[in-house]
């Protein structure tokens, strides 16, 4: 590429960080689709315009979810983006690849796309950015040939990820990996054909330190916890105090629970308070260890701050033993997925929902018992109907 | 825009190959965009999807949820997919006429 043919876009190269511009340069070295995208976005940057059209309906025969269409506004100007289609693959659980798999994407990429890559995208695919429509079942036949799949798009079960758990991380209380690519495998016909009132996503954590932001970003947040007590190796404990760590300040004086004592000896903590933060434990990784009664707590509702605002998700299921088939998670998750189906409105999550519905009838609909866990915030609302006083009164033939 | 034109059937259509006048629609441009997206022939079942999605349309100005369609067909969802193989968005609501869906279906 002529170097003077995007100097606002080379603004971006200056400076010390990594630059989208040079990579996508060194694609359009050899490939005109990637060329083509930097003049486009250089005159958006000079226009103050965006080219892209909104939305397109592309797809690979059997599938309803994987491909997003886009095409140019300007395709006289810029005809080798005239369509530049988006791909998401099915990412390996915990992204680990062989460096031959991550070859053959490439090549199947370079030959058939941009070769332009997102690795990864927020839902956690691999992100095949540009191509056209005729090239879509032969990447797709390619693809699938190397053993990958598309993942999800629209309203469908989206691409299910999780941390590297047990493959690489002793704080993992259950196999991540296992469990993302069971749910992957049981839910194949809702990952490719969308059939939901929006999107739904499962992300898998070994621990509270919740490294794929389940809390923030999944519908169904499965993070890892446990019921007994904190193991505590007290030799290691003198050490990181020999060694100069303020376990007053740094470990005590960050637990949200205030539950840690140390008296410059003993180290003691009320398990009956504990909040399974992991704090503690990753300030002394050697030393504290989750117990040994491990599994997973299940938590509903989050979402990013797109249409409606943002929101975390609140525990639904306080414990569970993470063992295949899951089958206890799956059926309250089919429970609610007749629900929502039935009664959500068009682009509504699971999470403003049950804020429209109210966790009350949410739970009532999906036959769940309520639990005092289920409470975000305890003492909210002081004007609590107690539903079964009124029945007891009942019996004594008082009024309603 | 495109020009869509197979036998005597002469239509325009975006990039995805949505017709830009439904009105234009007929039971022949139904059969001539079915060549696009691997539906061979149109059989009954396949009227009953497209007459459903046509009627809604008309009456709401939008396409159906998709849980909706096969409640009101009778047909499960894996069952629309074997009919239209590139979906009920993709497919179904092309071939009956519809402007692009921009959610649900
Ligand atoms: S979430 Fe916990 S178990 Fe998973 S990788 Fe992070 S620290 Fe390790
Ligand atoms: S895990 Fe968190 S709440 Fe529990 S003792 Fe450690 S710091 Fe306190």
């Amino acid at each position: 590429m002529a170097t003077n043919e995007t100097p606002l876009l080379d603004e971006l190269e200056k400076g010390p960080w990594p630059s989208f511009v040079t990579e996508i340069k060194r694609a359009a070295a050899g490939n005109e689709m990637a060329k083509d995208v930097l003049l486009q976005l250089e005159k958006s940057y000079r226009d103050k315009v965006g080219y892209w059209k909104h939305g397109g309906i592309v797809g690979v025969m059997g599938y309803g979810g994987g491909v997003i269409g886009r095409y140019s506004a300007l395709p006289e100007e810029f005809p080798n983006v005239s369509h530049f289609h988006t791909l998401r693959v099915n990412q390996p659980s915990a992204w680990f690849y062989t460096a031959d798999a991550l070859r053959s994407i490439c090549d199947i990429w370079e030959e058939h796309g941009s070769g332009l890559t997102n690795m990864h995208g927020s839902t956690g695919d691999i992100i095949l950015l540009g191509t056209r429509t005729e090239q879509l079942e032969p990447v797709f036949e390619k693809l699938t040939a190397h053993g990958f799949d598309l993942g999800g798009s629209g309203s469908d079960v989206r691409t299910p990820s999780c941390c590297n758990g047990m493959a690489r991380c002793e704080f993992a209380c259950y196999d991540t990996m296992a469990a993302c690519y069971d749910f992957t495998q049981e839910y194949q016909d809702e990952l490719h054909r969308p059939a939901f009132p929006y999107k739904w996503k499962f992300k898998f954590s070994g621990c509270a330190n919740d490294c794929v932001a389940a809390i923030a970003r999944s519908d169904l947040s499965i993070i890892g916890t446990w019921r007994d007590d904190i193991k505590i190796d007290t030799a290691e404990i003198k050490a990181y105090a020999d060694g100069g760590m303020d376990i007053e300040s740094d470990v005590c004086g960050n637990c949200p629970a205030h539950c840690i004592d140390w008296d410059g000896k003993q180290l003691a903590i009320d398990n009956s308070l504990c909040l399974h933060c992991m704090h503690c434990i990753n300030v002394m990784p050697k030393a504290l260890a989750p117990g040994d009664d491990k599994g997973a707590v299940i938590l509903i509702g989050a979402k990013a701050p797109i249409i409606e605002g943002a929101l975390l998700s609140s525990v639904f299921m306080p414990f569970i033993k993470m063992e295949a088939p899951y089958r206890e998670i799956k059926d309250v998750v089919e429970e609610i997925w007749d629900v929502w189906c039935e009664e959500g409105k068009a682009r509504e999550r699971i999470g403003e929902f049950i804020q429209r519905v109210g966790l009350g009838d949410f739970l009532e609909a999906i036959g769940v018992e309520p639990i005092p866990e289920m409470v975000a915030v305890p003492r909210e609302n002081p004007y609590i109907f107690y539903e079964e006083f009124f029945e007891e009164d009942d019996e004594e033939g008082e009024d309603e | 825009m495109a020009i869509f034109e197979y036998g005597d059937v002469s239509i325009e259509v975006d990039e995805d190959g949505f017709m830009l006048e439904p009105d234009q629609w007929n039971e022949e441009v139904a059969a001539a965009l079915a060549t696009t997206e691997a539906v061979e022939e149109l059989t009954e079942e396949h009227w009953k999807v497209m007459n459903y999605l046509r009627d809604y349309y008309l009456e709401f100005g939008v396409a159906p949820m998709i849980r909706k369609l096969c409640k009101e067909t009778g047909f499960p969802l894996k069952k629309i997919y074997e009919l239209f193989p590139s979906g009920p968005a993709k497919g179904a609501c092309k071939l009956a006429g519809l402007a692009k869906p921009t959610g649900c279906v």
